[in-house]
């Protein structure tokens, strides 16, 4: 399977175009440049504190996501082809979200169910009929893609609740020019400083009030919080509070914040705590993550939250079979970004289909995430497949399968010098009165020899992405 | 700003300056003990107001060294250096985005350090070099923040957390140490034994300047007035509280407020500018040291209330 995936730096003899600046780097450095370097690499990020998973971990301190030094390159005209289809994928996602929390016409059309989303565990009833400024509830959105071939690239999950990891992609960029500049000054890469500027923008562009400079502040669930590191470094870029529950408090229907001054207005939230969490008078009542009636606040439109509600109905992965047919359906038009073929479990054909070719295909929960409760069928035991083959007739509604795809590899630093490993690619896009996507995302990589799984909390690592600007005269 | 933003920086300012005044005050009753006979356990215990603490974690009793390590590295004691520092960089920690860079790496590089000794075997484990590190270390965060930190109330709330604490220190130091050289108040009372007093000034690292200042043998009360009094030496009370209320007057300024944080402030800082170290021993200096220790703490609760940090 490993031998059979693209990969993107090509072979000896054939290194596609994008990458050849990159070979001739890997070719002209030395090993013991590269460990110096490698070992530069973790102090940096030691001494900067940017560490991932307070949980679990030993001695309840923290650890670092293990980055590659190597940059994935995407050529420009790969970009603008990405950039069309995410941006076509996450209106026809904002275009749902209004409609399921709205009117619902999609479902009196026929294309979908109504009780995929009224059944739907993430589905939230009281953010039903709610008028979001510029009718945005997946302001920022993390779109999970791979790559199969030269130009086969699928979409393997949506991500829009509270996607994290774009502070990798920021302190990758500032490692890589640090530590790597000849090489980037041997290729034209489009900068991604200004995400932080543009995130603000967004998050300012979706105020209820007409306020000139809306107050806008980032909920974090608390320094425990294993992207606590992202919270606190997107508030620093922005430049704005960073805030817990207990720090906001609601009065008259407006939500303010805590200063020495005395209260202050807040008009946005950007909240990195999960949706039942946020109110304990109106979801949770254990939770002390929460502002008590900023769901009250919500409804009498004086503050807005990003991203909304009960987005989760829109990105779990039943609903994702659907997303081609939502693009049909909102935009009239064809979908650029291609879904993974995926069975449902539910229905009575892919149900037989999956239970007979368990060895061959990808299986998920459809709400599971970071890796974990999946099957991957040609790389488990004849024991754990029976296991897993139990789990989908208990509840056949709470699966799907995809075909094993054979993702792209990219040349990786691992123990004995430069092999390919798999990776995939978050792109972040951003959604307010405007769409704006910074070129590139987050390559994961899966730094184990022939794994598929990039998540960090299963071993996976992170790359430096490299979106090259157009060539002169190719009339971009 | 926040006030859970102010409430951190105030304390991260407190543990820091707790950290860096342990260290040097360990390291000069070190020096003391080495140099003459005498436990000077009980006295430095004191210092920390946990003799009682001290006696029930060591039944044996008395030991310097084992003070030492209940003040250095027992994570079990708040108040001990390596507790001290892993709660100044948690409340940074929580202010990443309210700090600097500098401010946040030294800091972090302190406790990483701090975290990798701590680990090594006990036995081996070199206490003098663990005090030189904190106390360099110490240095440099506090110099980030003056060379990098932007002038604005977070600011503020940082030099309010290390000048309370550290003005506090140096008062409880004279305080503990005076009483434990002249039991009776009398400065004047026989020979004064120099290196009992040029150990009390290396508490706070001002030998050098007491002989710059006054050019003369130790004297108890140049000592006691060098500690409490002068303004231009930078641990002194009197220093310390002069910051303070700059710091509350800068906060008054941009809140356009005031309160009772602000009053006592004021008050604290005349009291310490116009005062006369003979007369502060005619009412007597056990006296007087309290009195400004108690009003400190009262400051501190009134900061907290002002200002909504609690």
């Amino acid at each position: 399977m490993a031998a059979k995936a693209f990969d993107e730096m090509g072979t000896t003899g054939s290194i596609r175009a994008p990458y050849r600046s990159v070979a001739n780097w890997l070719a002209r450095t030395s090993p013991e440049r590269v460990a110096a370097t490698r070992h530069e690499v973790d102090l940096f990020y030691r001494r900067h504190g940017i560490t991932f998973g307070a949980y679990g971990a030993v001695d309840g301190h923290e650890t670092t996501i293990p980055f590659d030094i190597i940059p994935r390159v995407i050529a420009w005209d790969e970009w603008q082809y990405l950039h069309k289809g995410l941006v076509q994928r996450v209106q026809a996602l904002n275009a749902f979200l209004v409609d399921a929390y709205g009117a619902r016409e999609i479902c009196r059309a026929g294309v979908i169910p109504e009780t995929q989303i009224l059944m739907n565990g993430e589905f939230v009833a009281m953010a039903q009929g709610l008028a979001l400024p510029g009718g945005v509830h997946a302001h920022i959105a993390g779109i999970d893609l791979v790559r199969v071939g030269e130009k086969d690239f699928y979409v393997l999950e949506d991500n829009v609740r509270t996607p994290s990891g774009v502070s990798y992609v920021l302190e990758n960029r500032e490692v890589m020019m640090r530590l790597a500049p000849e090489l980037f000054s041997a290729m034209r890469v489009l900068p991604v400083a200004d995400y932080s500027e543009e995130l603000l923008a967004t998050l300012r562009s979706v105020s209820f009030s007409d306020d000139a400079e809306p107050t806008v502040v980032l909920l974090t669930p608390g320094h425990f919080n294993s992207a606590y590191f992202e919270h606190a470094f997107l508030a620093d870029e922005m430049g704005i509070d960073l805030c817990e529950g207990s720090d906001l408090f609601v009065d008259e229907g407006r939500v303010y914040m805590r200063t020495p001054r005395g209260p202050q207005r807040v008009d946005v939230i950007y909240r990195r705590v999960d949706d039942a969490f946020l109110d304990p008078l109106a979801m949770r009542p254990d939770s002390f993550l929460g502002v008590a009636g900023l769901l009250g606040a919500l409804r009498a439109g004086r503050v807005n939250i990003v991203n909304a509600l009960g987005n989760g109905v829109a990105d779990d992965k039943s609903t994702y079979t659907y997303v081609p047919e939502m693009i049909r359906f909102y935009l009239g038009e064809e979908p650029i970004l291609q879904n993974v073929p995926t069975w449902r479990c539910d229905r009575p054909d892919d149900y037989k289909y999956v239970l007979e070719h368990l060895t061959e295909l990808v299986v998920k929960e459809v709400h599971g995430s970071g890796g974990k409760g999946m099957l991957v069928g040609p790389t488990s035991s004849k024991a754990e497949i029976e296991d897993f083959a139990h789990l989908v007739r208990a509840r056949p509604d709470n699966y799907i399968a995809q075909p094993t795809l054979a993702l792209s590899t990219c040349p990786t630093f691992v123990g004995q010098g430069v092999a390919p490993r798999h990776v995939d690619l978050r792109p972040y896009v951003l959604s307010g009165r405007k769409v704006t996507i910074i070129p590139g995302g987050l390559t994961r990589v899966a730094l184990k020899e022939g794994s598929l799984v990039v998540n960090s909390s299963q071993g996976g690592g992170t790359k430096d992405t490299w979106v090259l600007a157009p060539e002169a005269g190719s009339g971009e | 700003m926040l006030s859970s933003t102010a409430k951190n920086l105030y304390w991260m300012g407190r543990y820091l300056q707790r950290a860096k005044s342990t260290a040097r005050l360990i390291e000069a009753t070190q020096r003391m003990a080495l140099q003459s006979r005498g436990e000077e356990a009980a006295g430095v215990a004191a210092i920390f107001g946990m003799e009682d603490e001290f006696r029930q974690t060591q039944q044996q009793g008395g030991r310097l060294a084992s003070l030492i390590d209940f003040l250095v590295v027992d994570e079990s004691n708040p108040s001990s250096i390596v507790s001290s520092i892993a709660a100044a960089r948690s409340n940074a920690r929580e202010e990443r985005n309210n700090i600097t860079v500098d401010v946040w790496e030294s800091l972090n590089g302190l406790w990483l350090e701090l975290s990798s000794r701590m680990r090594s075997d006990r036995a081996t484990l070199d206490r003098g070099a663990l005090i030189e590190t904190v106390k360099k270390q110490a240095v440099m965060i506090f110099g980030a923040a003056q060379v990098t930190l932007l002038r604005d109330e977070a600011y503020n709330f940082l030099q309010l957390g290390a000048f309370l604490e550290r003005g506090d220190n140096t008062a409880r130091i004279l305080d503990v140490k005076f009483h434990l050289l002249r039991p009776d108040g009398n400065p004047h009372a026989d020979k004064p034994d120099y290196f009992a007093w040029s150990e009390v000034l290396a508490c706070i690292g001002a030998v050098r300047t007491y002989r710059r200042i006054y050019r003369s043998a130790l004297d108890p009360v140049k000592v006691a007035e060098l500690m409490m009094l002068r303004r231009d030496v930078p641990r002194s009370v009197h220093h310390c509280l002069w910051m303070v209320d700059l710091s509350m007057r800068e906060l008054a300024d941009a809140y356009g407020t005031r309160g009772e944080a602000d009053r006592l402030a004021g008050e604290l800082h005349a009291r310490l500018r116009y005062a006369r170290v003979d007369r502060i021993f005619e009412i007597g200096l056990a006296k007087f040291l309290g009195g400004v220790r108690d009003d400190i703490a009262t400051l501190s609760d009134e900061i907290g209330r002002q200002f909504l940090l609690d």
